[in-house]
């Protein structure tokens, strides 16, 4: 396999793991104001994901960075073309950021209601905007012949995107209400695993619609179908899982089901990384959009060596911070 | 293009008064705790508990305006992201896999993990995030040097674009290896003039004799840091001399070649400083500076301008001469300042003693402010004196910018940015105000017995 193909590969890994894993983050922040009832409970919440919600988000900048090295075309193209899309992701992310280490700073529950409402939209719209990103990607765009995005802003709320945006919503809440269901007591538990039924539903229906138009109607791939199949096939069992209050299974269930369908979704994109949907000899491709090879082996060299250190000590993290919390836990402010 | 040079300004100096207080407090509350692992001594966890909350409040802030750094290249850079990914990318994808990875998953334990973990593995958690802080300072500098100096590439004309040839020369490249120490030196200044502003406030104002560790502390590292940029600075201005004298020309607005060339610590003249009315000299230290030769000459600014003109073809290869001259006197006028506050505090409170000047205390309300604009002023500076370059020699600013982007989407994002950080530097301030003033927190309850419906030691 050639370096550009691995690293092709690799790019998918990285985002994979960026929605697999901040995936039931942005869950648990839309559902901050639906399963919270009061403060306490809210900080449960919050909890659940407190120690880990950041190294979760640098599977994102490391994505990136993966991206300006390994395709610095695709890099540029796609962050100044989806501009204003990319400019609310991270608007998002830096109120959502500040707002967990803020919000237990001062006991007052106006401010704290701000913080709350900064979760909440700090979750929302880059779950919804990743998921339209990608639609884009995958559907194409308008690329002149220099590969510059020529489309503007409004081409990119296309009824196929904005599915994928519904889809990433919905998904990622029940991905997080599932979690919730699987990291916490009480009285959480009972009404995240109710609500993680609720939202599957819809999840399931707007991915299978989806992946479905992927297929049928984008771009294709018998090895994208096969992935869109067992897809499918794992948010089922996750759901059926839930329904019978297996947690570890259900939350396994949601996790492979996201992170078949952004496979699915890379397999049926590739070798193209950006297709033009004004003539196909404008799109980028793993070769003209991919650096040196010689810049590609020392990128391998340095992911072979450190992604398996950096996996350890995240799951390390995970299983330290592995005991489920309740409203019990939370120590007075 | 203005526009995109203004929010690249305007975010990365903003970024940038979080990065050095990160940097330096992580291994300076690093250092607080292993005292208290190696002594027991009740006194030092209660100063690591005090600055490592300060350090979590200005930590979030850091990583906020970071992620926008990384993906403001492709946004508002596109062309030069094209031109450089080859190389440039290498380096920043290595310091989110090697540098943001570490400091983020261990601070996540070291905050939550204070009785999950054994009392030496949790302090190595924090020794990890003041490592990869360093890491992610190197690989960033090494990046930002290649600008500068761009090395262990070549230009290749089929593609367009510099690609790498050698990335060892990359790391090695010799004006990383001075940025590197003096950035780092940079840090702890700040770092360390924070320690002790706080230190110093309790202490004269409260009377809080606990705090007079930190003020040690905190003033020797801040001497320590200043005489370190002073060394790493004298020899980053030669090697600018070597590799980018028009910089070294600009940062004294030094328009004709001169022999023995004098510093001046100020000038009266016209704006441009093309006619100067009045100024303070210090004769030969310019040309110390740039060569170690008192006597040795420096290129002016109007001989340099030929020759650039001459290698690449008409057009301006000047910065703008107020700014570098003006920035260069002002990081070290600022540093030096703080230098001279710290060894002031510490004279005042040899053997014990209590100083009562109400000066001293408000010298150390403006004294950390003095370090952040010190290094503030350096990357100005730095930046500026490179204009009209991007990449010294290769491409410039002009050409680097996103051509697909519009003025008007620009004119959003930086309004949005611009306003959003002037917002929350106030939260950030007044919240960190809060924290200072009540003083160190009282000695954690001893460890209860390890049951599940114990309180978690942290929570958010
Ligand atoms: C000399 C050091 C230095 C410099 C020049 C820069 N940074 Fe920075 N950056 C850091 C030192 C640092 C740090 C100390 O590692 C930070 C500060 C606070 C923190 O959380 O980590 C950080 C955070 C930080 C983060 C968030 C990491 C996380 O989530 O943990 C990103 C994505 C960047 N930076 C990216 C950049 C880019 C693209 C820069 C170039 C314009 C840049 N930084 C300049
Ligand atoms: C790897 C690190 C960095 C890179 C790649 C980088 C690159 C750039 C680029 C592309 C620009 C815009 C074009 C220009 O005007 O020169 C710029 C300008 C600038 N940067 Fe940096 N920079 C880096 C780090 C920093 C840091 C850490 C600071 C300081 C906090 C800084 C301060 C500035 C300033 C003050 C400008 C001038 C803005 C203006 O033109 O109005 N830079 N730099
Ligand atoms: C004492 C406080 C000081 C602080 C906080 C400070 C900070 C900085 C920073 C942040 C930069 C930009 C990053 C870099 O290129 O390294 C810089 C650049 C620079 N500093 Fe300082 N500095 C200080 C003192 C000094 C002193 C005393 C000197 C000279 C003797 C000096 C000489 C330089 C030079 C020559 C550069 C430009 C390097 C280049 O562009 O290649 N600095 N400084």
């Amino acid at each position: 396999m050639d370096l550009s193909t691995i690293w092709f590969i690799l790019i998918a890994i990285l985002f994979t793991g960026y929605f697999v894993l901040e995936g039931f983050d942005f869950g648990v922040g839309i559902l901050l104001p639906l399963l919270g009832r009061d403060d306490r409970q809210r900080r449960v919440l919050i909890n659940t994901i407190g120690p880990v919600w950041d190294g979760n988000e640098v599977w994102v900048l490391t994505a990136g960075g993966a991206m300006f090295a390994a395709f610095p075309e695709w890099y540029a193209t796609l962050f100044s073309g989806f501009y204003l899309p990319l400019l609310l992701i991270l608007v998002a992310l830096i109120l959502r950021g500040v707002a967990f280490e803020y919000r237990g700073k001062r006991d007052d529950p106006q401010w704290k209601s701000w913080w709350d409402r900064a979760i909440f939209f700090g979750s929302l719209l880059p779950a919804l905007l990743w998921g339209v990103a990608f639609g884009n990607i995958v559907r194409g765009v308008r690329l002149d012949a220099t590969h510059e995005y020529v489309g503007g802003f409004w081409a990119l709320l296309n009824p196929y995107a904005l599915l994928g945006g519904l889809v990433t919503l919905s998904l990622f809440t029940t991905h997080g209400a599932v979690f919730l269901a699987l990291k916490t007591t009480g009285e959480i538990r009972e009404r995240a695993n109710v609500l993680a039924g609720r939202t599957g539903l819809a999840a399931a229906a707007l991915a299978v619609g989806f992946l479905a138009w992927t297929l049928f109607g984008v771009r294709g791939g018998a090895a994208a179908a096969v992935l869109a199949m067992f897809a499918a096939l794992a948010l089922v069992g996750g759901l059926a899982a839930n329904l019978v209050r297996r947690e570890g299974w259900a939350f396994a269930g949601t996790a492979a089901a996201i992170a078949l369908a952004v496979a699915c979704l890379f397999a049926a994109l590739f070798p193209d990384v950006l297709p033009s949907i004004v003539d196909p000899a404008n799109s980028l491709t793993v070769d003209n959009a991919s650096s040196t090879s010689y810049t590609l082996k020392i990128m391998t060299w340095v992911a072979v060596v450190f992604t398996p250190i950096v996996l350890a000590y995240q799951g390390w993290t995970y299983w330290v911070f592995r005991k489920r919390i309740g409203v019990d836990h939370i120590p007075q402010a | 293009m203005d526009l995109a040079r203004w929010q690249f300004g305007v975010t990365t100096v903003y970024h940038f008064l979080f990065v050095p207080i990160t940097i330096g407090l992580s291994a300076l509350v690093a250092g607080l705790q292993t005292a208290w692992v190696r002594t027991g001594d009740e006194r030092w966890l209660r100063l690591t508990k005090f600055y490592g909350k300060l350090l979590l409040i200005n930590f979030a802030m850091g990583v906020v305006t970071g992620i926008v750094q990384e993906f403001q290249f492709g946004m508002n850079w596109s062309d030069y992201s094209r031109f450089v990914g080859d190389i440039f990318g290498a380096p920043l994808a290595i310091e989110a896999l090697l540098a943001f990875f570490l400091e983020s998953t261990f601070l996540g334990l070291w905050i939550f993990g204070w009785d999950k973990l054994p009392k030496k593995v949790h302090l190595a958690c924090i020794w990890a995030v003041a490592i990869g802080t360093q890491l992610s300072a190197y690989f960033i500098l090494a990046a930002n040097s290649w600008m500068q100096n761009p090395v262990g590439y070549r230009f290749n004309p089929d593609t367009g674009r510099a690609e790498l040839t050698d990335f060892a020369a990359v790391l090695t490249n010799k004006v990383t290896l001075v940025t590197y120490p003096h950035t780092v030196a940079g840090c702890f200044l700040v770092a360390g003039a924070l320690m002790l502003a706080i230190a110093l406030w309790h202490l004269v104002r409260n009377g809080a004799e606990e705090f007079r560790p930190a003020l040690r502390l905190g003033a020797w590292v801040t001497m320590v840091a200043a005489l370190a940029t002073l060394v790493t600075g004298d020899i980053q201005g030669k090697i600018m001399t070597d590799v980018q004298p028009m910089k070294m020309a600009a940062a004294e607005g030094l328009y004709e070649t001169e022999r023995s060339a004098g510093l001046s610590v100020f000038t009266i003249g016209s704006l441009d400083g093309s006619r100067e009315v009045y100024a303070l000299k210090i004769p030969g230290l310019l040309s110390w500076l740039g060569q170690g030769d008192v006597n040795a000459a420096v290129e002016g600014v109007n001989d340099l301008q030929a020759r650039y003109s001459a290698q690449y073809g008409a057009g301006s290869y000047t910065p703008i001469i107020p700014v570098t001259y003006w920035s260069f006197r002002l990081m070290i006028g600022f540093g030096l300042l703080t230098a001279l506050v710290a060894a002031w505090a510490l004279w005042t409170h040899r053997k014990g003693r209590r100083p009562t000047s109400r000066w001293l205390v408000r010298a150390g309300i403006v004294l950390p402010l003095l370090p952040l604009a010190a290094n503030a002023f350096g990357w100005i500076f730095t930046e500026m004196g490179r204009q009209p370059w991007i990449v010294f020699g290769e491409m410039l600013t002009r050409d680097g910018v996103s051509r697909t982007v519009s003025a008007s989407e620009v004119v959003t994002s930086l309004a949005g940015f611009t306003l959003l950080y002037g917002l929350l530097a106030v939260v950030e301030v007044k919240l960190l105000l809060r924290f200072i003033r009540p003083g160190l927190p009282d000695p954690a309850p001893p460890p209860e017995t390890d049951t599940d419906d114990r309180p978690l030691a942290f929570a958010y």
